[in-house]
């Protein structure tokens, strides 16, 4: 009989000390790859002018100040389209597409999941092939399908796409499969609930977790548009882009642009922060089976 | 299901199919009492609806295609539900890629508008024999994706795997810390200011004052430098998906297993990671891979935005920057779409080939 380790007063099998110290070394390297460019993102948008043209550069700032974040307003406020309208522009494009996404998808995943209708195999067969290959492929041939449209430099060129994102709905309905039984939906419709009114008002509360991820997946990918082929007029343009502009104003710029970039990742990150648990419980049944 | 549809036509019920356990378990057999009034009223309606439809019956008394028809047609709310997410789905993700087959044997040209438009495989024969560039790219996008795709999923699952064994609290900081790069969006830029030309730039300002380098070193700018250092950034802010699906699969697995294999003679944490865990996980590997490979090949946005584009002599020059050179540039959509549709035809070949590769995990 070996000998048994112990671990917070928990006998743990198969795992020796070596092990776990290089374990710990390996996470903490990697986790310090991983981290040390964002805070040096957070250091650069805090560091006042003089800290950013020192020589030798360093890392860490020693009087951090917020002109960084005013000058972005001020920054722009030249030309004649203000920085208020970029932070508008993606407002607007995050929320309609990430609305219309939820909606149609999780209708569309709840109809794959739930209703044996005739082809739907073949449905999610296309579906599933479809995260197999980047929207760079389907690029051009959008450009000629949205010009035809007559909806180029319109937000709706990349709204109307992202309602059409496949992987939202993968994920909805491999949830759907493993957290809803087809029993509790059955007896709807046995009560007499069309399948409509089952959808709102039984399916969709259970599954509240793909609700979340759906709209996180939704939305970092919106939310992160940068300059279109589709949109050429200033007064349309994100976010993103117009950081993407500060930043290439160069070094002059760089406390402008780090403090832009920050605005950029921390509402991501903090939207993680709050559904990080709904998200992980959600990805529990994302595997594929094949 | 054929059993079962026999029961149904017994019973004269054209109730559907998942009704089953509720039918013959409670209301045929009235059995359970709390059910008993309900069910009573059940079995009447039933028995009028089945007198006013008497065409509707069992499987075995119709074709193939009638039963389909049939099911159809008693389902076609599905195709409803189905409807505006599948019309934007075909209209922005189904017909650009058979657009773009089609588009691939023409000359279609946005600027000038030829009456010579169909022009067979020239399109491809061009790519393939004439295009030095292009050839260059693939061979940049095939040592890319070779590293940064494998590279990528090992670590993602690595991390996940020994990250599970943290408390839940710590588990989810750490998730944070690792899985953060890949959502904060233009965040990559900050490896253009730590790798920056002149000597503000952290690493080379570090560099030079300690001595070890004469002059600035153009990083991204320099042949020498700028693929590893594009490769390092992808690896950076390459755990994202398939990482969180890592995660949630492990935690996932039955504890009890490990336990009944250290019984077996599982000897180290190696042995069961390939004994049990990784076979457990196989859906979630599956859905990895797939995020990696799309992943891996579809990153030229970011090699643009640190090395410019055409970055120096094509040194990062991929597939997908090809494509936007042809197709946003040149305007020659007809070339464009060949690379589009050869670019498609490599990233679902490799995804088939990998699934191939996962299917013998743990066997």
């Amino acid at each position: 009989m070996q000998k048994m380790r112990v671990r917070n007063h928990q006998v743990v099998l198969n795992r020796s000390v070596g092990g776990d110290a290089g374990i710990f070394t390996f996470l903490i390297i990697m986790g310090a790859f991983m981290f040390l460019p964002m805070i040096y993102v957070i250091m650069q948008s805090l560091k006042p002018l003089d800290e950013l043209w020192m020589f030798p550069p360093r890392f860490y700032v020693s009087h951090p100040t917020f002109k960084n974040f005013s000058d972005l307003f001020t920054l722009l406020s030249d030309s004649w389209v203000p920085f208020s309208r970029y932070i508008f522009n993606t407002v607007f494009i995050t929320a309609a597409g990430t609305f219309g996404n939820l909606l149609f998808s999780s209708l569309a995943a709840y109809a794959i999941a739930k209703i044996p209708f005739p082809g739907r195999k073949g449905v999610f067969w296309i579906i599933q092939r479809s995260l197999m290959f980047t929207s760079t492929v389907t690029a051009i041939a959008n450009f000629l399908t949205l010009s035809t449209l007559g909806l180029m430099d319109n937000p709706m060129a990349i709204i109307i796409p992202a309602w059409g994102s496949s992987m939202g709905l993968y994920l909805m309905k491999q949830f759907m499969d493993s957290s809803i039984s087809d029993s509790v939906l059955e007896s709807a419709r046995l009560d007499g609930c069309s399948e409509f009114r089952t959808f709102w008002t039984i399916a969709m509360p259970m599954v509240k977790p793909a609700w979340l991820t759906l709209i996180i997946y939704s939305f970092q990918g919106l939310w992160n548009t940068g300059a279109s082929p589709y949109i050429y007029s200033e007064q349309l343009k994100t976010l993103n882009y117009a950081i993407s502009q500060i930043t290439a104003g160069g070094i002059a710029r760089a406390g402008a642009s780090a403090a832009g970039t920050v605005i950029m990742m921390i509402v991501p990150i903090l939207v993680f922060v709050i559904s990080q648990s709904n998200i992980i419980e959600t990805m529990a049944s994302s595997g594929m089976k094949d | 299901m054929e059993n079962y549809n026999e029961e149904l036509s017994k019973t004269d019920s054209i109730e559907k199919d998942e009704s089953k356990d509720l039918h013959d378990d409670s209301i045929s057999n009235g059995t359970d009492k709390t059910y008993e009034d309900a069910s009573y009223e059940k079995e009447d309606t039933t028995q009028e609806e089945a007198t006013d439809k008497k065409k509707v019956v069992s499987r075995k008394d119709m074709s193939a295609w009638q039963w389909t028809w049939h099911e159809m047609k008693r389902n076609k709310v599905a195709y409803l539900m189905i409807l505006p997410f599948m019309f934007v789905f075909v209209l922005f993700t189904v017909f650009p890629v058979v657009l773009s087959l089609v588009l691939s044997f023409t000359n279609f040209n946005m600027l000038e508008f030829n009456s010579e438009m169909f022009v067979g495989i020239s399109n491809y024969t061009r790519l393939f024999f004439e295009d030095d560039i292009f050839l260059l790219a693939c061979k940049n996008t095939l040592v890319f994706a070779v590293i940064t795709g494998p590279v990528s999923y090992i670590l993602s699952f690595l991390v996940a795997w020994f990250i599970n064994e943290l408390s839940p609290r710590l588990r989810a900081i750490v998730t944070l810390v690792f899985y953060a790069p890949s959502i904060s969006g233009a965040v990559y830029l900050i490896w253009g200011v730590l790798f920056s030309n002149d000597s503000y730039g952290w690493v080379n300002g570090t560099l030079l004052d300690l001595g070890l380098i004469d002059g600035a070193i153009l990083w991204f700018y320099d042949e020498n430098y700028a693929m590893t250092l594009c490769i390092v950034v992808a690896l950076w802010m390459s755990l994202g998906t398939a990482f969180l699906s890592f995660i949630a699969g492990l935690q996932t697995i039955d504890k009890s297993l490990f336990e009944a294999a250290a019984v077996d003679g599982i000897k180290n944490r190696w042995q069961e990671l390939w004994f049990i865990t990784l076979p457990m996980m196989r859906p979630q590997l599956m859905f990895g891979a797939v995020m990696a490979i799309t992943g891996a090949f579809g990153f030229g946005g970011v090699v643009t935005a640190l090395c410019g584009f055409p970055s120096v002599n094509y040194s990062c020059h991929t597939i997908m920057h090809c494509l936007e050179d042809y197709g946003q540039q040149r305007w020659e959509v007809g070339y464009a779409s060949a690379i589009a549709f050869v670019l498609f035809l490599i990233m679902i070949g490799a995804n088939s080939l990998v699934n191939k590769m996962l299917s013998k995990v743990g066997q």
